[in-house]
């Protein structure tokens, strides 16, 4: 109790005390703020990458065609794949665990609230260093074997060729220094590597959130299904990043420093790139998709008005799939050299999660099955979810014959399967989230005919451009193809494929006029707009800054559901009398707390850390020249000097003589 | 907080709704339950009108589909796809049939009863984990079953190496000492077995209608059996990314009969030509020898005390297709030219007038050849056969 | 920003009231690094197997790791950094015990052995690079070793710093309270972490990969 008068109370900076503009969002600490960024950011990105998958159609709408050149089609299909996972799914993903699992357990923030903006700032400073690229980084010819420079014709080299292009997957020897040598590469591989120290940060926040905040009462079965699947996926990246880490330092150490990892002129092995990667890349699909199932296994039950089929289920499920995920790595490989031993256990472990899988689509349907259904933009979008994925996850299972597989690997059947899992998959969970909670956001509902409109364009110009690519791979079109032939019969189905992918750009059109218009004149939300279920909503929209006025106790699932509701004789749920009432009185309880509420302050430093770490990977990847070394120098200082600074801030200025020892604990709600 | 009204909950049919007595702000021109199913029929409609439509491309196949097996081994492969498809298709139009029952069936309208509070079922849930369990057992046994009989080589096979090289794939028969490039000749009805390694990054060698396809990696061997049952010519590509002109980088399979692969190895083991002097062909050859052609190209003359012979010792570290027998291949430029709408001459033109331009990172740089030195390549690459 | 949160006056229910959440019962910060240590457990578990993947071929001529360890060298200085786990356990039991100079004496001596094991590996490097000439280019075997090595290095650095800081803390504050205590047993956790894994590697890529 003694310790804070013995510290400095302010360091290198006063304290930032701004609540309001600029400086209020670069430092806060406060993870709606930090989930909102994230999830603009996301969005941002989301439409980059889009317009990125536009180019790469129009190129491919007929055969032979001249619309990019091979460097920029190759850059274009590297930068989609890396920017939609790294850049939008994962962050979209992150932005509602930031917002949504303090809520969902009934805590007024996140464990570590300093490290959480860190892990934010970061992802930014990550995103906006590989995108650099543009201005900073380099493409040259490749270079054969013996160092021999492959011709490119001038009309070649463009600014969008000059991205990344060596796919997301990066396959050496390939984006080696010798047949990769522009800088770009450098970029991609640098740039996932802080995306993930991003994640690490978030993983662990989020894991011990969820362990040590939730609210009295709310045990572990009782916790809304997001927060289990958030917690599997906090485990699935606390597991495979380090993994991907390793994989990147050595391709960074290959093309910077000169080391053989991977180049086989040297005596390395290129499929062990592939093996580190994949076992950090399979995990990362489930990374990718199980957020999703956490919110569809949320709106579902409330627009069935009955409580989720099969709650364990689901979430063992969810546990079984994760777990399974680090053991099947290797069918992304099935046509590498590997063993029959190898091949079929891999074959056999890829079938087992097909099981986990059906248990989930089968106790979503359970929920509906005899529930009151309401079709409302979320749940539009989650059954849209459920009914393709069904698809994505059936092909899956063609995959695992393996086989069949020899055939099927590196064809556009492949492209088709994991855009039904993650489009149709993840990014429909994800807008039946953005219209489900958007109200937590604005005190506002979304446009609901604008809403089903753009579900049913999206529907639509999700399957035409992504049912065709089945077909598409099983006639035999390559993946990653700039032209194909036009003996080749590929053209219509192409077209088909191109005009579906503008009709998914006019869907998000739609969406962002929605999203803008009813933010500022969409009808006000009240406290429970959708007649919720869980805890989240039991408090005032938009979310007041504290969040809970007063901590919350969870009796049980579904706790809100059960505080409105009571069931009759035969079961069915019957509206308790004083269930308005409490609403009210939790609307005006939720705006009006009984007395002042503590909340971290906001903090310089973990926004000045996230600059640092760009600056080392801008330095060693011009570590040749003084440029470089004075640029590492600089990124470890800063980094190295804000992490100082931090460990000397307290979370919170002492404020009177109370509990003052508890200041410098990362948050005084944490224990 | 102003403007109590407040649309909640969403969509949730008013009248009837007996026991939700809860006052709710309705959509003032239309009822909120009609307004639901509309799009909801109408897009049902539109999707099957896609569906529908796009059938009529079905019926032609692509040179490259997996749909039609020349071999064994593919046959194979298709008899395990095929099952496992229509396995999946029928679980497929299950659950969406029960999907869209369901959300028919049990969706909110005028009447209809707040549902039973029911949690789940242990009885079902034991069901659908122990259905598809099976399901998965009984595709899994054929499985293990062809990847141990489809994985390594016939003792008896017939080795061709195959070298990948960015852009193309280069072919070498050691038992007849016999080197090609695109164009992969093999016997018909005899089990081939590729031995195949990478000369730079990994490439993936596939001819659809006769196997899976396999890795070339640099600084290792990989193998891949090949069956065909009779003559055709069949198209591959390479599979994996390889850089630059990864699709480009293509492949034929032309399966002779027995005998015609027999003339065709002796026909191969032949050296080239020497051109009588003046003619357009001695001109072509002239270009070769002397722009530069020779430092990757190998041409092996009939004459070997030809003093020309000599100069065509490629550099290792260049490294080009053997052309001694150019013109017995029907394709070129890693099995990219000539395409439909592209004649095989101009083809050669426009490759040998600028490779970079043709085929995008390509090592075969632009010499900067005049047309008239072109026409004369042309007319000496024709006796190459 | 409708509601402005006025930092004023804590309510003892907002505080620290260790009855107002459901937890597993172990500090927040302890969890967090527990997790981050399981985390970095597959971090080294991927160097180790790569290095395993290559360290056991002879790639043409040139020298690799195997051939040219110093067993009792490196013995010598495992030894040493397995003896600052000891230190580390001594200044934690010194501060439980109020002994707050014991506490910086500690501190101090497990930051000396952690940096004469440094010294070591920087000596093991030299030897390598000038004497056998093996450098981080020579080989994958080389490339790999230096990797697992120097990376493990840069985890002993760290901490090094840590514990360097904790004892600056100490003496200008004129000792560690409890509450830093807290702070001494996270940097114990990540210190026994980091001699943990040096076990391991000493076992595997030297002793059982040795010629």
């Amino acid at each position: 109790m003694t310790a804070t008068a013995q510290r400095p109370s302010t360091t290198i900076f006063r304290r930032p005390k701004t609540t309001e503009g600029f400086w209020s969002w670069i430092t806060t600490v406060d993870h709606k703020k930090i989930g909102i960024m994230y999830g603009y950011a996301a969005f941002t990105f989301f439409i980059i990458g889009g317009l990125e998958a536009l180019l790469l159609r129009l190129q491919l709408a007929g055969p032979n065609s001249d619309f990019l050149t091979a460097a920029e089609y190759n850059a274009m299909f590297s930068t989609h794949g890396i920017t939609m996972i790294f850049l939008f799914v994962m962050p979209v993903g992150a932005a509602f665990m930031n917002y949504l699992l303090p809520l969902m357990v009934g805590a007024r923030d996140v464990a570590f609230p300093r490290m959480n903006a860190l892990s934010w700032w970061i992802f930014l400073s990550g995103a906006l260093f590989l995108y650099s690229v543009i201005f900073f980084g380099d493409v040259t010819p490749p270079l054969g074997v013996e160092g021999v420079p492959g011709n490119i014709d001038p009309s070649d080299q463009t600014l969008l060729g000059g991205l990344p292009d060596g796919g997301w997957f990066l396959y050496q020897p390939n984006a080696g220094p010798a047949f990769s040598p522009g800088s770009a590469v450098d970029f991609a591989l640098l740039g996932i590597q802080i995306l993930g120290v991003a994640s690490l940060i978030s993983a662990v926040n989020f894991l011990v959130t969820i362990f040590n905040m939730r609210a009295k009462g709310m045990r572990l079965l009782r916790m809304p299904v997001f927060v289990w699947m958030t917690m599997v996926t906090a485990f699935l990246l606390l597991f495979s990043l380090p993994i991907i880490a390793v994989a990147l330092f050595m391709g960074t150490f290959d093309r910077s420093f000169g080391t053989l990892f991977f180049q086989a002129a040297g005596g390395g092995d290129p499929v062990l790139w592939q093996h580190l990667f994949w076992l950090f890349g399979h995990p990362e699909v489930y990374i990718l998709i199980l957020p999703a199932m956490g919110i569809v296994s949320e709106v579902l039950p409330v627009f069935s008005r009955k409580p989720l089929f099969g709650y364990a289920a689901v979430v063992f499920a969810g546990g079984g799939i994760a777990f399974l995920g680090f053991g099947v790595w290797a069918h992304h490989m099935f046509s590498s050299a590997l063993t029959p031993v190898a091949q079929a256990a891999f074959g056999l472990s890829t079938m087992t999660i097909a099981i986990p899988t059906g248990i989930k689509i089968f106790n979503w349907l359970g929920t509906m099955w005899g529930g009151r259904i309401r079709f409302t933009t979320p749940m539009l979008f989650a059954i849209g979810f459920v009914a393709m994925f069904v698809i994505g996850g059936l092909s899956g299972v063609t995959h695992s014959v393996v086989p069949s597989d020899w055939q099927q690997t590196d064809t556009y059947y492949i492209v088709a399967h994991f855009h039904y899992v993650l489009f149709g998959g993840a990014i429909f969970g994800i807008f039946a989230g953005l219209y489900y909670w958007f109200p937590k956001l604005t005190g506002r509902v979304m446009n609901e005919a604008l809403g089903k409109t753009h579900f049913w364009i999206q529907m639509i110009g999700f399957n035409l451009a992504f049912a065709p690519m089945h077909w598409l791979g099983l006639q035999g079109m390559v993946r990653r193809t700039w032209r194909y032939a036009p003996e080749t019969n590929f053209g219509p189905w192409n077209l088909a494929v191109t005009i579906g992918a503008f009709t998914i750009a006019a869907s998000i059109l739609v969406f962002m006029f929605n999203w803008t218009w009813s933010k500022r004149k969409g009808a006000a939300s009240g406290l429970d707009p959708w007649d919720a279920r869980t805890i989240e909503w039991t408090i005032p929209n938009p979310t007041p800054e504290y969040n809970f006025a007063e901590n919350p106790v969870v009796t049980s699932l579904d706790h809100f559901w059960h505080m409105k509701y009571g069931e009759d004789t035969e079961g069915r749920a019957v509206r308790k009398d004083d269930a308005d009432e409490l609403v009210a009185r939790l609307d005006h309880g939720g705006r009006n707390p009984k007395s002042p509420i503590h909340l971290p302050n906001p903090s310089y430093f973990p926004f000045l850390m996230a600059v640092g770490l760009p600056l080392i990977a801008y330095g060693i990847i011009f570590h040749e020249g003084i440029v470089g070394k004075v640029l590492i120098v600089l990124g470890a200082v800063i980094t190295l000097g804000s992490l100082l600074g931090w460990g000397m801030e307290p979370l919170e200025e002492p404020h009177g003589d109370d509990g003052g020892g508890e200041h410098d604990a990362e948050l005084v709600e944490a224990h | 907080m102003k403007g109590q009204e407040r649309p909640v909950p969403l969509g949730l049919a008013r009248d009837g709704a007996d026991t939700y007595t809860r006052p709710m702000v309705q959509h003032p021109r239309r009822r909120r339950s009609e307004e639901s199913t509309r799009p909801f029929r109408f897009g049902g409609v539109a999707l099957l009108a896609v569906l529908v439509s796009s059938c009529s491309f079905i019926e032609i196949d692509s040179p490259l589909t997996t749909f039609e097996p020349a071999g064994a081994i593919a046959d194979r492969i298709d008899g395990l796809f095929w099952p496992v498809f229509w396995i999946a298709t029928v679980i497929f139009a299950l659950v969406n049939i029960a999907i869209l029952y369901t959300v028919i069936a049990f969706r909110d309208r005028p009447g209809r009863k707040e549902p039973k509070q029911t949690h789940g079922n242990a009885k079902l849930e034991v069901t659908w984990t122990i259905i598809p369990a099976l399901i998965l057992a009984g595709i899994a046994i054929p499985t293990v079953r062809g990847v141990f009989d489809l994985t390594e080589c016939a003792p008896d096979a017939m080795t061709v190496e195959i070298i990948g090289h960015q852009w193309w794939f280069e072919y070498q028969y050691p038992d007849h000492d016999i080197e090609t490039a695109n164009v992969l000749v093999m016997p018909a009805g005899q089990d081939v077995c590729a031995v195949m390694t990478s000369d730079d990054v990994m490439h993936n060698f596939w001819i659809p209608a006769l196997n899976g396809k396999r890795y070339l990696v640099p600084g290792q061997v990989t193998l891949l059996p090949l069956h065909a049952y009779e003559p055709g010519e069949f198209w591959g590509h390479c599979a994996e990314f390889c850089g630059l002109s990864h699709s480009l980088m293509r492949a034929r399979a032309q399966v002779l009969s027995l005998e015609d692969f027999d003339a065709w190895v002796v026909s191969q083991q032949s050296g080239a030509p020497v051109p009588a002097e003046g003619t357009p062909a001695w001109e072509g050859l002239q270009v070769f020898l002397n722009r530069g052609c020779t430092q990757c190209h190998t041409v092996d003359f009939e004459d070997n005390n030809l003093d020309i012979a000599d100069n065509i010792v490629p550099d290792p570290g260049f490294n080009g297709p053997n052309l001694t027998h150019f013109a017995s291949r029907n394709v070129f430029a890693g099995a990219y030219l000539p395409y439909e709408g592209l004649s095989y001459n101009e083809a050669l033109t426009q490759w040998l007038a600028n490779p970079p331009e043709v085929k995008p990172g390509s090592f075969m740089p632009n010499l900067g050849l005049t047309q008239q030195e072109i026409d004369d390549l042309i007319a000496w690459m024709e006796t190459l056969s | 920003m409708a509601e402005t949160v006025e930092v004023a006056e804590a309510h003892a229910d907002d505080h620290g009231g260790h009855g107002e959440h459901e937890s597993f019962g172990i500090d927040n910060r302890k969890l967090g690094m527990w997790l981050f240590l399981s985390s970095e457990f597959l971090f080294f578990g991927a160097l180790i197997t790569s290095y395993m993947v290559y360290g056991n071929d002879t790639f043409g001529n040139t020298v690799v790791p195997r051939e040219i360890y110093d067993i009792p060298f490196t013995s010598v200085s495992s030894f040493v950094l397995l003896m600052s786990s000891l230190t580390m356990v001594l200044a934690h039991q010194s501060l439980a015990g109020g002994d707050q100079n014991g506490t910086k004496t500690w501190l101090l001596a497990t930051a000396m052995l952690g940096s004469i094991f440094l010294g070591g590996q920087v000596f093991e490097f030299y030897e390598f690079i000038q004497v056998y000439g093996m450098t981080l280019t020579t080989n994958p075997a080389s490339s790999a070793f230096f990797m697992l090595t120097g990376f493990h290095g840069l985890h002993v650095a760290i901490g090094v710093i840590m514990l360097l800081s904790l004892f600056g803390m100490a003496r200008r504050q004129g000792g560690l309270s409890e509450k830093h205590g807290m702070n001494l047993e996270l940097v114990g956790l990540y210190w026994h972490f980091v001699d943990i894994i040096w076990i391991v590697i000493f076992t595997i890529v030297y002793l059982l990969g040795a010629v």
